[in-house]
């Protein structure tokens, strides 16, 4: 039986479409058949599911979500919307007022807890030690507020301001 | 290091050793990394895509941990060497798709990976044999933090690592251990575990990753979340799931011995029976045979055949490693011949 795409190769693999309630068979070579579950990812993939959660501005923010555009790599959030991907890492600062919304659904959080990376390079976006003292000191606040300790997460609550009022004092 | 070299090596994961290794076959770190300032690899220029590659093949050359390793460019192997490496877990399927400044470093041990310009800049991936997923990760750790002093990696402090697709920023971290469950599926309760892994917000995955089917009653389980909580935590977390799917399939495997030992015994029998004696054997029904074979050997039913050889068995069956081995490309018919053949030199040599 020869391919009934290419209609050239002998065909080993046998798929069955259903489309509609409308059943056909398909017998194809290895080369067109590795294309068509290709062609098949990309009709249902992560980025349409993505693209979607990031779908939730108001209908009149509409315009503006979609104009706004990364200075660093030009991507735009229409762009965004449409690929499921970010273009590059300042795009989280050009979107961050959607983004940190869209984070939340997907993780359960928007804070980052965890390792940073070793200081060092002057124009990166890089964590000071006190940076990654405050991101310490807030994840232990989730935290106790996870396990609704309140007492000890009003007094990290303090001890992050006093930290945060020092930090914008210079 | 040449590809070819690697045919006659075991891969780290296929050892069949550490922890829990009679259901946990390996565990799987990987981090998601880019470099500040260029473009992720999707809207990234041909030149700047060049550069990232230039850039990173420099760091890892200085790294001391990488020694022993070797990086190969996409675009300069051949169909099957690519399908070769995916097959080893050294890549991902995606990744050997539209090869253009695309790169996988692999070290001698086959334990560290390193993906470069997939859908991140960096894809770093650590294996261990058996369920070891905190060695893993402190390994992965120290060669990321070497990394970092070299490259100058896109991170925010409140956003973390920041990765291509939202769904790996923060850690940019997903740790997956690869099971096999034959008891509980064949005593249909797979569905239900499942089930609870995804409510629980973990994903199940088959043998090839993301976009594979479950095959041979292999699962592979990651986290979903990267964000929000630390490294450890999450590994806790995996740890945590793991370890009652371990007891669940152990409770299973002794149901079944109990109840349907005769049932059992004569699967796994007549499952090495056919693997001895088949002419013609696809992969799908070589992984399918394996499996029982292996659990055959993990209940201690079948005492001439070591867990390393059924392990290797399932990787050298493979479509691209028969053809390496064979030297030649081999059609699908050609492979299920030469398939049944190797299969068949393995097992009755090991009772010869």
């Amino acid at each position: 039986m020869l391919c009934d795409i290419c209609k050239k190769n002998q065909a080993t693999v046998h798929l069955t479409e259903i489309i509609d309630d409308q059943m056909t068979e398909l017998h194809l070579c290895e080369e067109c058949a590795r294309h068509k579950s290709a062609a098949m990812e990309q009709q249902f993939g992560l980025s349409d599911l993505l693209a979607g959660m990031a779908d939730f501005g108001k209908p009149e923010q509409e315009e503006e979500n979609s104009a706004a555009k990364c200075p660093n790599c030009n991507l735009t959030y229409a762009d965004f919307k449409k690929i499921g991907r970010l273009g590059c890492g300042d795009c989280y600062n050009a979107f961050r007022k959607y983004l940190a919304p869209l984070l939340k659904r997907i993780h359960g959080s928007s804070q980052h807890v965890g390792k940073s990376p070793l200081a060092k390079g002057k124009d990166s976006v890089k964590s000071n030690r006190k940076g990654t003292e405050l991101v310490n000191l807030k994840a232990e606040m989730q935290r106790a507020i996870q396990k609704e300790n309140f007492e000890e997460a009003a007094r990290l609550r303090d001890q992050i301001r006093a930290i945060e009022s020092k930090k914008d004092k210079g | 290091m040449k590809i070819n070299d690697l045919l006659n090596h075991t891969s780290e994961w296929l050892k069949g050793t550490g922890p829990n290794s009679d259901i946990v076959i390996s565990s799987r770190i990987r981090l998601a990394r880019n470099l500040n300032k260029y473009p992720f690899p999707h809207w990234a220029s041909k030149e700047q895509l060049e550069e990232v590659l230039a850039k990173v093949s420099d760091a890892v050359s200085r790294i001391n941990m990488l020694k022993n390793s070797t990086i190969f460019k996409l675009a300069e192997l051949d169909t099957v060497d690519k399908q070769f490496l995916v097959e080893r877990h050294l890549m991902s399927i995606e990744h050997s798709q539209k090869t253009e400044y695309k790169a996988v470093l692999v070290d001698d041990e086959e334990v560290i990976a390193i993906m470069v310009n997939e859908e991140d800049h960096l894809r770093i991936q650590l294996m261990q044999s058996g369920f070891n997923l905190f060695e893993a990760k402190n390994i992965i750790n120290r060669l990321d933090d070497s990394l970092s002093g070299l490259l100058d990696y896109a991170y925010l402090d409140d956003f973390g690592y920041l990765t291509a697709c939202p769904t790996n920023t923060g850690t940019g971290m997903r740790g997956s251990v690869m099971l096999h469950l034959p008891a509980l599926v064949m005593s249909r309760q797979i569905e239900r575990v499942l089930a609870a892994i995804a409510k629980l917000s973990f994903t199940t995955r088959g043998l090839y990753g993301e976009g594979t089917q479950a095959s041979g009653n292999f699962f592979q389980i990651s986290n979903q979340v990267s964000l929000g909580h630390g490294e450890d935590e999450i590994i806790e977390n995996i740890n945590g799931l793991i370890r009652q799917i371990i007891e669940q399939e152990t409770q299973a495997r002794q149901i079944l011995l109990s109840k349907n030992r005769e049932v059992l015994e004569d699967r796994v029998n007549r499952s090495l029976g056919i693997l001895k004696s088949a002419r013609i054997i696809t992969s799908q029904e070589t992984i399918e045979l394996l499996s029982m074979v292996r659990l055959g050997c993990d209940l201690g039913m079948i005492r001439d055949i070591d867990r390393r050889t059924v392990n290797e068995l399932f990787i050298i069956t493979q479509p691209a490693h028969l053809q390496k081995l064979e030297n030649k490309k081999l059609s699908s018919d050609e492979r299920d011949l030469k398939r049944a053949q190797l299969i068949r030199k393995k097992l009755n040599l090991m009772n010869a």
